[in-house]
């Protein structure tokens, strides 16, 4: 396969970005998204140009590095994350366009490459369980119902890599938000936390940045992990039964 | 100049610091034995801790939890990412909650026995006693493992054990585990105790008095090379499967961290342990970039098999019954498809070699549910394997409900690393390594299931307390600035290096020689290892190594994000590395778990110890880049476990 790359390119934070075209010859259906720009990097590195710096590390759909806008799409037309986005899925002659993740909240580090850490200061916010090494009851103390912790599971599968984020038209980080919100408040182990959690965690969301939550869906569209779109509604609920609880007292 | 291979011999290991006594009692001595620091003088302390995966993001919690002040670095933008996510099977535990006769003692000995009898019997035994609170542990911080409809933890058993002992989330186990960790550790940066570097490589370790006192570390954005001085430096910063280049390790994993350290002194332990896991993707094609473990749970349900005949290209469901040879099950009717991974890989290795493989090249088996799906339904193999499936399906586009999966042999984890003492602490004082970063635990050849557990017991539970005693007896060290000649010689040399590395500016890409080493690696010091192999490995190393720094090129400059600089500065390492690897499989002219060699085995094929000669873990002391090392044995004794060939037929 020849495809025709259109990438953004753009030396550091501050700098200017503009999309730079490119051409790949001899891509393989098999390759991965991320084997066609290794083979495009090799070749622009030979020639002393600056490859094209992207995140990526596992290569296998769970670390949540890889984050390309493919085609205006967040990870591309697969529902899957970039790394197992695969060649098969575009055709001889393409022309394909990859930015970065666009966000008011994930400023660009170079070229495709975004800082993601408000993800993380989301989670500092109280996205945990208070639980000091040592301290833990014996394991079957508390049995959970198997739906509630395939619940909580469903919400734990998150990897954080802001598709969600990204896909939004808002820029809203609601769905990572939740996620995370859904998984620990269903638990019995996170129920002493219910409350500070919602309202820190979406305190800190606000903080950060994003934008404000129209339900549009495209963030559970774009989810890899299908993280569900009533994930969000849920998290509503937390966060007005904890509004209120707080009210009341 | 002599040869590298004309190693000498130093002084033996005599004392591993393990307290004497019955081994069921040794960690609870220890523990009473350490030295406590004053909950109020601990901020005082800082700890250095590089790496955010299972072993390194417990222990930064852990740390942080106890009051030390920790300054943490990962290579990644977020400690979440860590190479520990991608984890599927499970995490081991002596529960016994299935009543089905587990014990501490029997998580121990199928260890040390799965280990192949080169592991550290105390090290292991504590790691069976503390594997029980890590569960706890983890479900307390809302790991969400799989549960019955009880509302009770599931187990299921994993390859080369009879009991049910592994805890799971689904195929995700990795990801349940470190993402709890991640949690406890934002929860510590929030709270101030944790100073967090993302996006931040560690390139040499700092040693001003005899100590571990910081690390030389590269701000992975803006290029700025920083130190950072600490009174204990913890290195969780993984294995080095990635001198294969292909493996199942994540593209940026690497060894400079566990090789820079070497450099400063700490001796690598059993560097040719390496373990080669039985089920992964086979590769498609040059363009191949890594290698995509499937879960070895899936050998509980999953038959995997050959054709009789060689050369046989029928497509696999048109090969009748009578035709097929499930291989395993035949070889070893007792463990069958669940044998350990060494003896699994070998035996695909084998099946392939005498041109029974299948799919592209020949090289692969068939890992076949059909039998699964008859048996249970269809329902039952998703949700167990769902998304193991899924992922097979998109990266090969067949669709194993309907095609066997083929499957091959690549790369997976590393058993040696950083030589530590009971405590986890390496030869360097002051300098701990944890995780898959060391060589305790696991011997020749790692069970399914334990790396997690022994990422968690070290961060959770171990480290966390050697390190205070550690400091308690090390209380009033030198003032370390950027003064200091031992922190500007680090720097300078770092420099140097990067500098050197964007000069050359000769006519190949870094990835080119990771492919020439990987390639040569993989062929001469992979699954099967021989003298004149491992010689001919030797005599090309150096040549590599030469015509790296002659025809090296870097685009851009260190003042940047670069990532064929990082690249480039990996692969340094790589390069010597591997030498010390091929020198270590040279010198062990035995078979045991992971390695090979071709002119030890039995008269059926199976790897022959010799534990009259062999019986120690080989401690590596470096000398110079290209110079033979300084080897100090650690004889191994087996008091109670006594070594017998493995035979799992």
């Amino acid at each position: 396969m020849k495809l025709t790359l259109r990438v953004w390119r753009q030396k550091n934070a501050r700098a200017d970005g503009a999309m730079a075209t490119y051409e790949v010859d001899g891509v393989s259906p098999d390759m991965s998204f991320l084997e066609m720009l290794d083979v495009l990097n090799e070749r622009l590195a030979l020639d002393g140009e600056d490859p094209v710096a992207f995140d990526h590390d596992c290569r296998e759909g769970i670390c949540g590095a890889c984050s390309l806008v493919i085609n205006g799409d967040a990870h591309g037309p697969e529902r899957t994350t970039t790394c197992q986005l695969h060649m098969r899925s575009f055709r001889d002659g393409d022309t394909i366009d990859v930015e970065p993740w666009r966000a008011a909240a994930f400023p660009v580090v170079k070229d495709l490459v975004v800082d993601r850490s408000a993800l993380d200061r989301i989670i500092q916010a109280g996205g945990y369980v208070t639980a000091p090494t040592g301290s833990a009851p014996e394991a079957h103390a508390t049995p959970v119902p198997k739906p509630v912790a395939d619940q909580a599971f469903e919400h734990a599968e998150c990897i954080g890599c802001g598709a969600c984020v990204a896909a939004c038209p808002n820029g809203a980080a609601m769905l990572f938000t939740s996620a995370k919100v859904n998984h620990l408040n269903v638990l019995p182990q996170g129920a002493p936390e219910r409350e500070t959690r919602v309202l820190d965690m979406v305190a800190q969301m606000d903080g950060e940045g994003f934008g404000g939550c129209t339900l549009t869906g495209e963030c559970a569209t774009a989810c890899p992990k299908g993280i569900p779109l009533t994930s969000i509604t849920r998290m509503n609920r937390e966060w007005l039964r904890a509004t209120r609880k707080a009210s009341d007292r | 100049m002599t040869s590298y291979a004309d190693y000498t011999t130093g002084e033996p290991v005599t004392d591993t610091k393990a307290p004497d006594g019955p081994i069921a009692e040794c960690w609870d001595r220890r523990r009473f034995e350490a030295k406590l620091v004053n909950p109020a003088n601990r901020r005082k302390h800082t700890v250095i801790v590089v790496g955010t995966g299972l072993a390194g993001g417990s222990a930064g919690a852990t740390l942080a939890e106890q009051g030390y002040h920790v300054v943490q670095f990962c290579y990644q933008d977020s400690p979440r990412r860590a190479h520990s996510i991608a984890a599927q099977g499970g995490i081991n535990a002596a529960k016994n909650y299935r009543n089905d006769g587990d014990s501490v003692h029997r998580l121990f000995h199928d260890t040390v026995k799965g280990g192949d009898f080169r592991a550290r019997e105390s090290n292991v035994h504590r790691l069976a006693q503390v594997s029980v609170e890590i569960i706890d542990q983890c479900v307390a911080q809302g790991v969400p493992f799989a549960r019955e409809y009880g509302g009770l933890l599931d187990t299921r058993s994993f390859g080369g054990v009879q009991v049910s002992r592994t805890f799971y989330a689904r195929g995700q186990t990795g990801q349940q585990l470190l993402l709890g960790a991640y949690q406890a550790l934002s929860r510590q940066i929030a709270a101030g105790n944790v100073e967090l570097h993302p996006r931040t490589e560690m390139l040499d370790l700092i040693v001003a008095g005899g100590r571990a006192r910081g690390i030389v570390a590269r701000d992975l954005v803006t290029g700025a090379i920083s130190t950072h001085v600490a009174d204990a430096v913890v290195l969780a910063s993984g294995g080095y499967g990635n001198v294969f280049r292909l493996s199942t390790n994540a593209m940026n994993s690497n060894a400079t961290a566990i090789w820079r350290a070497h450099r400063r002194g700490a001796h690598f332990a059993n560097p040719c342990f390496t373990q080669i896991h039985p089920t992964c993707i086979p590769r498609t094609g040059d363009h191949q970039s890594k290698l995509t473990l499937m879960s070895e749970s899936l050998r509980n349900d999953g038959r995997i098999w050959v054709p009789r005949a060689q050369g046989d290209r029928r497509p696999p469901n048109e090969i009748p019954e009578d035709e097929r040879d499930y291989y395993l099950e035949r070889i070893y009717p007792a463990f069958g498809n669940l044998v350990p991974r060494d003896i699994a890989s070998r035996a695909a290795k084998n099946v392939c070699d005498e041109g029974r493989g299948v799919g592209p090249g020949g090289q692969g088996v068939y890992l076949d549910f059909a039998d699964a799906i008859r048996r249970m339904g269809r329902k039952a193999v998703e949700a167990r394997y769902g998304n193991l499936f899924d992922m097979y399906q998109r990266i090969t586009d067949e669709d194993p409900y309907e095609v066997p999966m083929r499957i091959y042999p690549a790369v997976h984890y590393t058993m040696g690393g950083l030589w530590v003492d009971y405590d986890l602490q390496t030869t360097i004082p002051g300098l701990f390594a944890i995780g898959e970063a060391n060589f305790s635990d696991h011997g020749a050849n790692r069970l399914g299931a334990s790396a997690l557990m022994q990422g968690l017991a070290d961060g959770y539970f171990v480290l966390p307390a050697t390190v205070n005693d550690y400091l308690a007896r090390n209380p009033h060290q030198e003032a370390v600035t950027a003064e200091h000649p031992a922190v500007q010689e680090a720097v300078a040399g770092t420099e140097d290096r990067l500098h050197l590395l964007l000069a050359v500016d000769g006519d190949r890409t870094p990835d080119s020689f990771h492919r020439e080493l990987g390639e040569l690696m993989w062929e001469l010091c992979g699954m099967a290892r021989t003298d004149a192999g491992l010689r001919k490995a030797l005599e090309r190393i150096p040549q590599i190594r030469e015509e790296f720094w002659r025809r090296i090129k870097v685009p851009g400059s260190g003042e940047e994000f670069n990532q064929s600089l990082e690249k480039a500065n990996r692969v340094v390492d790589y390069l010597e590395l591997a030498e010390l690897m091929c020198l270590d499989a040279l010198h062990r002219t035995e078979s045991c778990g992971g390695h090979f060699r071709e002119e030890s085995q039995t008269p059926d094929g199976e790897a022959a110890r010799k534990d009259d000669t062999f019986s120690y873990a080989a401690a590596w002391e470096f000398t110079a880049t290209g110079e033979a090392p300084v080897l100090h044995r650690e004889d191994l004794a087996f008091e109670y476990v006594h070594p017998t060939r493995r035979s799992y037929a």
